[in-house]
């Protein structure tokens, strides 16, 4: 009875490598679905793909995808909020280059992505020699690059220069004043770091999950990280016109958050987060093209967010509902097999296997749990009612005898796997030891099992061996 | 000021690991003291002292992964960068995320970038090297599991998979009894003692006293300074340890440490 339980109680999305193709069937699922936004934006939403809408939904899409994957690392390396305060800190940067440059969006991008990397490297500065923590060493810089950002932007509004004008999208972003030339800087910029990941993948991996063992394998950490961050930094700024300085972060992290909880493979992670930001940076700005008068970072953040809740409630493994159902299946499931049990040795222990044991006394013993677990026996066919009392049917007791010889030969590896050589597997007890251990393995604890109980039954004593046997 | 016992009688076998005038400091104040040490070849050496000793601190000093006030560290009489495959490496066990999206052979192949070099990506090969480390620390079973799923134990465990697939001649481990159970106990200072018959020396930052004379043949007594080093029968004394703790613990410990010398 074991295994036909064990397969609607176990959390087997993640065990064993057929799993692992469920998943990039899944991923590629909800990249289909994601797909199927344009039509029905075209039909349902009266959307009209113009050129200008199809270069601000490209320019929305690559964007979610480069800041979708280099924000896996930002999440991974628990500095979604480094995110933030890198975003906040590009914003003097584009003032800045919009005084000495004059209204090029490249300077202007340049600009940002300068001051932006100022503000990691001070983070970082500060956090190594000082003891400032990180939260706060962040905090600051997010305040004081973001008042600077503000303060030259008031100052450049206050000028007497029609360039000036759209300067302050950045705060907020705006789809609409992505043109064809941003989509290509998009692309390439991104495509290069995409490039840098695909080559440092295996470090980046290394330095995300263990950096003191990554220092002592021989790799340059530091120079690691700080490449990272710089990529990130890459993938804010390419954003900025889009979602603005204040949500970038949002853009940034809630794909790969959202793609976490699906997967647990960094691989597989980086994939689904880019479909994310794919489908969260297109609808996004595609919703916000509509009417110019729509910021776009806060619509592409909130689209972003509907993931984030739609994974939280429902990826198998992790979701909200998943743990729900598993509860209750996990609930169902030992109910009836502490019931089994319980009807197997209550007759035995009164003499013959088929005895009846009165209900209210089941009851009286486990609460609700013998309700739920009869009427689960019942409906396997392991156990039937009569005048108010509960017997065990043929298949209940065969099934009652496996399941508990089976426990026994699990406490008799746990206390001799040693002394008999056995190979060391996990003790898992719903589970059938014959599919845990190779069959000489088997073979040995039955002996020894037997052997216990032969000198258990010709000793007076009670059997004090296996623990199963007087347990349950 | 050290006082090293035991080292005249080992002078002519090969030196594994060599500090000398090893200090490094946290804002000031010394977390190890001029340390000097020699670990011989082939040796399981114990490092053993209170909390703030700076156990750890001395392992991550030799590797270079904290910046030494003073000092010279030599693996088998070369600077560590030019000898890195020598050495081995285990991390506390709660020095890394353990919800990480990666699976258990997938950690133990990490034990293998260092020689993979920069760029190459891990292959068949490497997979299958990881997969027999798996199997010595008895965790084949568990080579396709997430690695949030595993026991402390068995976290510990792929660990040291990770750097048995190193193939190192030294190997430096910082707590692998912590927070284990018996079981998982038992297993680790079997795969250290196998790794001592194939030859290789582990030093390893151990923090209880009982166990230390059952398990080690060597030992370092360490309290900011090198209190004392050397063969664990003529080390672990209750006047050296009494220096190393002060007077109370050495005391309570005395009498399991003579059993324990006793089953030497």
């Amino acid at each position: 009875m074991k295994s036909e339980l064990t397969l609607e109680a176990t959390d087997n999305m993640t065990k064993n490598r057929s799993s692992d193709q469920l998943i990039w069937l899944l991923i590629a699922a909800i990249a289909l679905v994601a797909a199927l936004f344009v039509p029905f934006s075209q039909f349902v939403l009266h959307v009209e793909y113009d050129y200008t809408l199809r270069t601000v939904a490209l320019g929305g899409a690559l964007l979610g995808i480069v800041s979708g994957v280099l924000g896996c690392f930002a999440v991974l390396r628990r500095q979604s909020l480094l995110g933030d305060a890198l975003s906040h800190a590009a914003l003097p940067g584009v003032a800045i280059a919009f005084l000495l440059a004059g209204r090029d969006l490249g300077l202007l991008l340049i600009g940002a992505g300068v001051t932006s990397w100022l503000g990691v490297y001070f983070i970082r500065l500060v956090t190594g020699t000082t003891r400032i923590k990180q939260d706060a060493a962040m905090g600051i810089v997010l305040a004081a690059w973001f008042a600077a950002g503000i303060a030259l932007l008031v100052y450049i509004q206050a000028r007497p220069d029609a360039s000036q004008a759209g300067l302050d999208t950045f705060i907020f972003g705006q789809a609409a004043a992505i043109v064809e030339r941003d989509v290509r800087l998009i692309a390439t910029v991104g495509a290069v770091s995409f490039i840098v990941l695909a080559l440092f993948w295996k470090e980046f991996k290394l330095i995300t999950f263990d950096p003191e063992f990554a220092g002592a394998s021989g790799f340059r950490v530091n120079l690691l990280s700080l490449l990272l961050s710089t990529l990130i930094v890459v993938a804010i700024v390419l954003g900025l016109q889009l979602a603005g300085v204040i949500l970038m972060v949002g853009m940034l992290i809630a794909s790969g958050i959202a793609a976490r909880q699906w997967t647990n493979q960094l691989g597989q992670m980086v994939m689904l987060s880019a479909v994310f930001g794919a489908f969260a940076g297109g609808a996004g700005a595609i919703v916000s093209a509509v009417d110019a008068d729509i910021p776009t970072g806060p619509l592409i953040v909130v689209v972003a967010f509907l993931l984030v809740a739609i994974s939280l409630g429902f990826a198998p493994g992790r979701g909200l509902v998943w743990t729900l159902l598993r509860q209750r299946s996990d609930r169902r499931l030992f109910a009836a097999q502490t019931m089994l049990q319980d009807l197997y040795h209550y007759a035995l222990d009164h003499g013959r296997a088929d005895l009846p044991a009165p209900e209210p006394f089941l009851v009286g013993v486990r609460g609700a749990a013998a309700r739920e677990g009869l009427r689960q026996l019942q409906a396997r066919g392991h156990a039937q009612r009569s005048n108010g009392a509960w017997m065990l049917t043929r298949t209940g007791i065969e099934a009652a005898a496996r399941d508990d010889r089976n426990h026994q030969l699990w406490s008799v590896y746990r206390q001799y796997a040693d002394d008999l050589a056995l190979p060391m597997v996990a003790e898992d007890r719903q589970q059938e030891i014959a599919d845990a251990l190779p069959p000489a393995a088997v073979a040995k604890l039955e002996y020894k099992l037997d052997t216990i109980r032969n000198a258990a039954a010709s000793s007076t004593e009670e059997p004090s061996l296996p623990n199963a046997v007087t347990d349950r | 000021m050290t006082v090293r016992n035991g080292h005249d009688s080992n002078d002519n076998s090969t030196t594994a690991l060599e500090i000398d005038d090893l200090t490094v400091a946290y804002n000031s104040k010394p977390a190890i003291w001029d340390i000097d040490l020699r670990v011989p070849e082939g040796v399981l050496m114990a490092v053993i002292g209170p909390n703030g000793a700076g156990k750890s601190t001395l392992i991550k000093a030799a590797l270079k992964l904290i910046p030494r006030a003073a000092g010279t560290v030599q693996f088998y009489g070369q600077p560590y960068e030019q000898v890195r495959g020598l050495v081995g490496y285990v991390p506390q066990r709660g020095s890394v995320d353990w919800d990480f999206p990666t699976t258990v052979l997938d950690v133990v192949s990490m034990g293998l970038y260092g020689r993979l070099g920069w760029i190459r990506r891990p292959g068949q090969s490497e997979r299958e090297s990881a997969m027999h480390a798996l199997e010595q620390v008895g965790m084949q079973e568990f080579a396709d599991r997430q690695i949030s799923q595993l026991s402390g134990g068995q976290q510990q465990r792929t660990f040291l998979a990770r750097a048995l697939v190193q193939d190192a001649r030294i190997y430096l481990m910082d707590e692998p009894f912590a927070a284990v159970d018996a079981v998982t106990e038992r297993a680790i200072i079997a795969i250290l003692r196998e790794l001592r018959a194939r030859g290789k020396t582990v030093v390893v930052v151990h923090h209880d006293l009982q166990t230390a004379p059952e398990y080690f043949d060597w030992v370092t007594l360490l309290n900011v300074e090198i209190v004392a080093s050397g063969p664990i029968a003529a080390t672990f004394t209750p006047d050296n340890l009494r220096r190393t703790y002060g007077g109370r613990v050495a005391y309570l410990h005395e009498g399991q440490r003579i059993a324990g010398l006793e089953e030497e």
